[in-house]
C-alpha cells in the first residue's frame, strides 16, 4: 500500500474514536481522508474495553453526549450498512449506592438526567433486586436504573465505521505509525509516518492513551495521562443478567454479553500512570472478591481470559475536544474511561468543527483552553 | 466481500458450504474464516475479534495454527511472519469463587455465602 502524498485530513488512531471521525468527515464530503493506525484496527483501548454505554452521568455535558450517542448506536447498523451485528444490547445500567455520599449524588444525578429526557429513575434495594434477582441487596442503600443504557461490541462498532468510511473513499492505513507532525507558521503542514510523508492541512489526534505523545509532536502540551485498567471474561452461560451492574464506591462493573459470557472490570485506586498492559493475579482475586459479594452466583462462573487496557485520563474526567493553538490540529482524546460510548457523537462533533459548522451540541467547555482558564467540568460518577 | 460469497450458496451460509469446524469452543467454520480473509481481515487478531475464534476456554490452542495457515495461504506470507495473538491468563479457566478462596482462605472463610 503506497502512502498518500497529500490528504485533506489525516486522522491519527484506528480505534473507535478515529474510525468515527474518519467516517463522519467523509460523510460531510471533506475530501481525501487518511486514517492512520500503527497496528491493526481496534488494537488499542477500544479492543480492550468494557464497551458499556450509559447515560447516567453527573454533568450535563456527559449526559447530553451520551444521550446522543445512544440514539446513534440504535441506528448504527442501518446508517453504516454493516452486514454483521454491532451487538448493541439495551439491557439498562443498574448503579448501586453503598454510602450516603453516593446516595446524595444519585439523587442529584437522576434529577439532572430526567430534566434532559433520560429515562433514569431512583430505585429501592428491593426494586433493584426485581431487575437483577441475583443481586445481594443487603448493604445496598439505593440504586438508579436507566433502561435504554447498554453495551455493544467494540470490534464490530469500529469495523462498521471503518467499512463505511472505506466505501466513502477514506484510505485506511494500518501498520503505519506517525512519527512526527510538521508545523509551519503555526499551521499543520505534514504528517511524517514510518512509511512515508503525508502533506495535509488538518490533523486529528485520536491516538487514545498515546494522544499526549502525539500532541507533543505538534508542540501542543495537554494535561493527560494513561492508566492501566484490568478486565476479565468468563465462559458463556444462558442469559441471566440483563443490565450492566456498576458501583462507584466498589469501583466495579459487570455485564453479560449477548454471547453469554460475563465481562467485568475493577479500578485500582493505587494504579500509577503508565503504559503497562500486564494482567495481574491481584486483580483477579480482588475482582472475584467484590463481584461474589455483589452478585454471589457469579462465583460459579469460570474465568477464561483476563487482560488490561489503558484509560486516557484528564484532570476532570471529561474528554478534550476541538481546536488547539496550532491551526489545523484538533484533539479528540482524554475520554477517561468512557470513550467507547462517546465515540459516535464525538465523530460527528469533530467533523462539524473541522467543517466550520456550528456543533450540534455546544462543547466549547470541553476545549483544551479550559485547563488554563481553570474551568474544569468535574464528573463525580466514574469507575 | 462476505455477502457476495454467501449469495453463491443461497439459503446456506458458511456452514452449509463447508462445515469444517476449526474452532471447537466457539463453533467457527473454515469457510467463515476464509470469507473474512477474502474481505480483507488478514490478521489473526482481527479474525479472533470478529468471530471469537480462539477466545473460548482453550484460548486457541487448536485453531490459531489453522487460522495462521489460512492467512499464510491467502496472503502468500510466510507463517513465521504473521503475528499470532497473545495467550492471556489464566492458562486454564478458574472459577471466580475459587479465586477468592485460594487467595485468602483465612479472611474469606465463614464470610459471605459459604461458597468453597
Ligand atoms: C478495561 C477498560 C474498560 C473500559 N470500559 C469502557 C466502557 O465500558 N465504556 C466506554 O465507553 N469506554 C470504556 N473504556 C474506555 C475506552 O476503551 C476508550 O475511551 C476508547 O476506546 C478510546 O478510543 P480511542 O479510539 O480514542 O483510543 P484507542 O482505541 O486506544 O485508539 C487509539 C489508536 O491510536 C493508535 N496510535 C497511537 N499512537 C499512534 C501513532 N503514533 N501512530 C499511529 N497510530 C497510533 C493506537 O495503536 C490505537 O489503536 C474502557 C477502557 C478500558 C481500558
Amino acid at each position: 500500500m503506497a502512502v498518500n502524498r497529500r490528504a485533506d485530513a489525516v486522522v491519527i488512531g484506528g480505534g473507535v474514536v478515529g474510525a468515527s471521525i474518519a467516517y463522519h468527515l467523509a460523510r460531510r464530503g471533506f475530501g481525501r481522508i487518511a486514517l492512520v493506525e500503527r497496528s491493526y484496527l481496534a488494537s488499542g483501548s477500544t479492543g480492550r474495553c468494557g464497551a458499556g454505554v450509559r447515560q447516567q452521568w453527573g454533568t450535563r455535558l456527559n449526559c447530553l453526549l451520551a444521550r446522543e450517542s445512544v440514539r446513534m448506536f440504535e441506528r448504527m447498523e442501518d446508517e453504516l450498512g454493516y452486514d454483521r451485528s454491532i451487538e448493541f444490547k439495551q439491557g439498562g445500567y443498574l448503579l448501586l449506592a453503598y454510602t450516603d455520599r453516593e446516595m446524595n449524588q444519585f439523587v442529584k444525578n437522576v434529577e439532572l438526567e430526567q430534566s434532559l429526557g433520560i429515562p433514569a429513575s431512583l430505585l429501592t434495594p428491593a426494586e433493584a433486586r426485581a431487575i437483577v434477582p441475583m443481586l445481594n441487596a443487603g448493604d445496598v442503600l439505593c440504586a438508579t436504573y436507566c433502561p435504554t443504557d447498554g453495551h455493544a461490541n467494540p470490534f464490530h462498532v469500529t469495523y462498521a465505521y471503518v467499512g463505511a468510511a472505506r466505501r466513502l473513499g477514506v484510505e485506511v492505513m494500518t501498520f503505519t505509525e506517525v512519527k512526527g507532525i510538521v508545523v509551519e507558521n503555526g499551521r499543520v503542514a505534514r504528517v511524517v509516518c514510518d512509511r512515508g510523508v503525508i502533506d495535509t492541512g488538518v490533523v486529528v489526534n485520536a491516538a487514545g492513551p498515546y494522544s499526549g505523545l502525539v500532541a507533543r509532536m505538534a508542540g501542543v502540551e495537554i494535561p493527560f495521562w494513561a492508566e492501566r485498567h484490568q478486565i476479565l471474561v468468563t465462559e458463556p452461560v444462558e442469559p441471566v443478567l440483563r443490565p450492566m451492574v456498576m458501583s462507584f464506591s466498589r469501583r466495579i462493573y459487570c455485564q453479560q454479553t449477548p454471547h453469554g459470557s460475563f465481562i467485568m472490570g475493577m479500578a485500582d485506586p493505587n494504579e500509577q500512570p503508565g503504559f503497562s498492559t500486564e494482567s495481574s493475579w491481584k486483580f483477579l482475586v480482588e475482582m472475584a472478591r467484590e463481584i461474589t459479594r455483589v452478585l454471589p452466583p457469579v462465583g460459579d462462573l469460570k474465568v477464561v481470559r483476563q487482560w488490561a487496557g489503558l484509560y486516557d485520563m484528564t484532570p476532570d474526567a471529561h474528554p478534550i475536544l476541538g481546536a488547539t493553538p496550532v491551526e489545523g490540529f484538533y484533539l479528540a482524546c482524554g475520554f477517561s474511561g468512557h470513550g467507547f460510548m462517546l465515540a459516535p457523537v464525538t465523530g460527528r462533533l469533530i467533523s462539524e468543527i473541522i467543517c466550520d459548522e456550528k456543533p450540534s451540541i455546544d462543547i466549547t467547555g470541553l476545549d483544551l483552553g479550559r485547563f488554563e482558564r481553570g474551568e474544569l467540568v468535574v464528573e463525580p460518577s466514574v469507575v | 466481500m462476505a455477502c457476495t460469497k454467501a449469495e453463491e450458496a443461497p439459503g446456506g451460509g458458511a456452514a452449509a458450504r463447508n462445515p469444517v469446524v476449526i474452532c471447537r469452543c466457539e463453533d467457527i467454520t473454515l469457510d467463515e474464516v476464509r470469507d473474512l480473509i477474502a474481505s480483507g481481515y488478514t490478521t489473526m487478531d482481527e479474525i479472533k475479534r470478529i468471530t471469537r475464534c480462539g477466545m473460548g476456554p482453550c484460548q486457541g490452542r487448536t485453531c490459531r495454527q489453522l487460522v495462521l495457515a489460512e492467512i499464510a495461504k491467502a496472503t502468500g506470507k510466510d507463517m513465521a511472519n504473521i503475528s499470532p495473538p497473545r495467550f492471556r491468563p489464566p492458562a486454564k479457566p478458574v472459577r471466580l469463587g475459587g479465586a477468592v478462596a485460594a487467595a485468602a482462605p483465612d479472611v474469606e472463610r465463614g464470610e459471605g455465602d459459604g461458597r468453597e
